[in-house]
């Protein structure tokens, strides 16, 4: 049932795609609305195809990048859903589900229905994958913010007032949703990595043994935690606060597919 | 019944006649009691702007109709003779005066289309109209139905969304970099009229903070009083930068007052906060080279220009789309100006119908005394039954076309084959002598009143009339 559930998640992501990118270039206010009755019919599959998922394999099996990027697409929609709920921005499903539809085909490129019988150490596993996708999902929108602030303040700054001028909400909305999404990524990446370093601790017996995921996942860490003072501190703010979400956001991709390439299927 | 109205606007009359021809509001009453005394004249609305002085009345004949109504208003303007007056002036009348209402309220016959105030103009003298029961059923329905329609053009296009002047294209720009106006602080340099008003627009818009500062510090502080803001000394205004989210600068000096340097410097001590700079001034007073500077949004009078004309299109796209609301609410209102005909004749018809069959059945029970009561009652009760089903057929016809665009040749046809000529006509029942006014003409008494044919009469005339 999950995977029925779940390939037509992905279709009605695709389908909520195209409609949001229309939306972007098209004066018609309809198409957003459109998009969000599609985009909160796959949300509602999307979480049936997770719990089904999650009694299928009860406990016992492993978190997999599978399941990792299907939360993360989720939790993005979720996000989503609650902005749009709350301020009617309609262009950031233009931006947010594009962004959960790539995260959910990879998922699929990961599906695998194998399940494994394994020890209760992997719970802390589960707790590490959970709050290091929960971490990366503000950083997700933090990057979104960051797009839609660069996008918005070349068209001010080149006095081109297009559709998209007009979709934009104002700079300093965008900067604050940049900031909020840092400040609650941040702490729930700081937890993942302490509940990874645990995790470690008990599969292989040292917290850290800086082998080049670990130490991206450091380096991101590091990264993030210099962006959160510059901004709170000496204004890092607006643009610059922009460029260095995106390339925090670019960071921390990599960190995945570095350890995507060196264990593929399983995180052991 | 003939809707019809009488007037001009900025379209077809200077200001110099619209002006003589705007009726103050303290004479509305009176002018609005006197339109309704003129004979043939059964309901009156005045609608006196700016930019256009409309009377809207509901006539018993269209001709003389028109003619009292232009009476009407040149009785009203005394210095104006009706030969001044005629040559601005249009008519319409039917489905085109009730169109024409509909524009005038969405504002899409406003000089500038999509502004608001029209709405209110009409919602007042629809006020008038009614405590002083010059407006009846019909323009009752019609105004209430323009001011709904008015308001869905407003909600379902964009139409008066956009700036369309200079001054409110910098409120629109600063909403794209602020949010949320309240926090904000207007630094304003120099006192020229455009900036004025883009100040006082931004405080409409929820600016508190406003600092002034013009060469002459006396000119600072009337200003400062008047925006209820705060004077700054001319030498510091390098100093407020700084402090300033939106600045408005539009002075006469002949060169720049605002440098690179100036805003770089303040931006640093911001850290990064953006900067929103307006320069209303020709010749520029801030260096064009502060555009690439990180956070700092210069926009000069050509940039707002430009936002304006842009502005300007898009309304005129969505005026289009307000057009076609327009035409399909006329549609929906004038099936219920048709049915309205309908129901007299249909009351008209059951009313002959039972007079013959109650003379028929006196006749012939006076000739049979010796029925029983049964029997007689057996005798009228097949009487109504078959006046009732000879009728049925043409009562359940006229009520289902009485929408439909042949109602009136329908309505036309019963009233000849039942010969409900001299039948009551139409409604609404008169208020004013009958015998004033005869009816046109005994066959199409009333039938087709709001229909086509009155409407091809009026347009032919109008192309005679009409200036435009």
């Amino acid at each position: 049932m999950s995977s029925v559930f779940f390939m037509l998640t992905m279709g009605l992501y695709f389908v909520s795609t195209v409609c949001y990118l229309a939306y972007l270039l098209r004066r018609a206010e309809t198409l957003s609305k459109v998009s969000l009755g599609i985009t909160a019919v796959g949300f509602a599959t999307h979480t049936v195809a997770l719990v089904a998922r999650m009694a299928d394999s009860s406990q016992a099996q492993l978190p997999t990048f599978h399941e990792a990027l299907s939360f993360f697409s989720w939790m993005l929609i979720l996000v989503f859903l609650a902005v749009e709920f709350r301020r009617q921005l309609h262009v950031l499903g233009s931006f947010i589900v594009p962004l959960a539809l790539v995260s959910l085909v990879t998922a699929a490129a990961f599906r695998s229905d194998e399940t494994s019988s394994l020890q209760p150490v992997f719970k802390t596993l589960w707790v590490h994958v959970t709050l290091s996708m929960l971490g990366t999902v503000g950083f997700a929108v933090a990057f979104v913010a960051g797009v839609m602030y660069l996008i918005q303040d070349g068209l001010l700054k080149s006095k081109r007032f297009n559709v998209l001028y007009a979709k934009l909400p104002a700079l300093d909305y965008l900067d604050h949703l940049n900031q909020q999404s840092i400040v609650m990524g941040f702490p729930l990446l700081t937890l993942g990595i302490i509940s990874g370093a645990f995790s470690a601790e008990i599969v292989r017996g040292s917290y850290v043994n800086w082998n080049p995921e670990q130490t991206w996942a450091m380096v991101t860490w590091g990264f993030y935690f210099a962006v959160l003072v510059g901004r709170l501190t000496i204004g890092w703010r607006a643009k610059r606060a922009a460029y260095l979400t995106i390339i925090g956001f670019a960071g921390v991709i990599l960190t995945l597919i570095g350890v995507v390439l060196k264990s593929h299927g399983s995180v052991s | 019944m003939h809707v019809i109205v009488v007037g001009l606007s900025h379209k077809t009359a200077p200001v110099e006649i619209r002006e003589k021809l705007a009726v103050p509001e303290s004479r509305l009453r009176e002018a609005l009691s006197r339109l309704c005394t003129y004979p043939g004249v059964r309901e009156g609305l005045l609608l006196s702007t700016c930019n256009r002085v409309e009377v809207y009345a509901v006539v018993e004949d269209l001709e003389s109709g028109y003619g009292r109504v232009q009476e009407f208003l040149a009785d009203t303007h005394l210095s104006l003779s009706s030969e001044h007056l005629t040559p601005h002036l249009y008519w319409h009348a039917g489905d085109r005066a009730i169109s024409h209402l509909f524009r005038v309220a969405s504002s899409l016959d406003s000089m500038i289309v999509g502004e608001s105030q029209i709405l209110g103009q009409i919602k007042d003298a629809f006020e008038v109209a009614l405590t002083h029961k010059a407006s009846g059923l019909l323009l009752n329905k019609i105004v209430k139905k323009a001011i709904s329609v008015a308001k869905r053009v407003r909600t379902e296009t964009k139409i008066a969304e956009t700036a369309v002047s200079v001054s409110y294209a910098a409120v629109e720009l600063a909403k794209k970099i602020f949010s949320n106006l309240t926090e904000k602080t207007v630094l304003l340099i120099g006192a020229g009229e455009m900036a004025k008003l883009a100040a006082r627009h931004l405080i409409a818009n929820g600016v508190r903070q406003v600092r002034i500062t013009t060469r002459n510090f006396q000119h600072g502080l009337e200003l400062a009083q008047k925006f209820n803001g705060t004077a700054v000394p001319f030498e510091d205004y390098k100093t407020e930068l700084a402090g300033a989210d939106i600045v408005l600068v539009s002075t006469g000096a002949s060169h720049y007052l605002i440098t690179a340097d100036d805003v770089q410097r303040a931006m640093r001590q911001r850290m990064s906060r953006p900067m929103f700079l307006i320069d209303i001034s020709v010749p520029r007073n801030i260096d064009p080279a502060v555009r690439p500077i990180d956070d700092a949004f210069l926009f000069d009078i050509d940039d707002l220009h430009m936002r304006v004309e842009q502005n300007r299109e898009d309304r005129l796209r969505e005026a289009a789309k307000a057009e076609q609301m327009v035409v399909e609410e006329v549609a929906v209102l004038g099936q219920w100006l048709q049915s309205l005909e309908v129901t007299p004749t249909i009351v008209a018809l059951r009313g002959r119908t039972e007079e013959i069959k109650r003379r028929e059945v006196e006749k012939v029970l006076a000739r049979l005394a010796h029925l029983s009561s049964e029997d007689r009652a057996a005798v009228e009760a097949l009487a109504s039954a078959i006046v009732n089903k000879m009728v049925h057929g043409t009562m359940v016809t006229l009520k289902a076309e009485a929408t439909s665009s042949s109602g009136a040749a329908y309505v036309d046809a019963a009233r000849r084959f039942f010969s409900l000529e001299d039948a009551p006509a139409a409604y609404p029942p008169a208020q004013t002598d009958v015998q004033d006014v005869p009816e046109e003409n005994g066959a199409g008494n009333g039938a087709n009143r709001f229909s086509g044919e009155a409407l091809v009469q009026h347009s032919t005339k109008e192309q005679g009339r009409r200036v435009s």
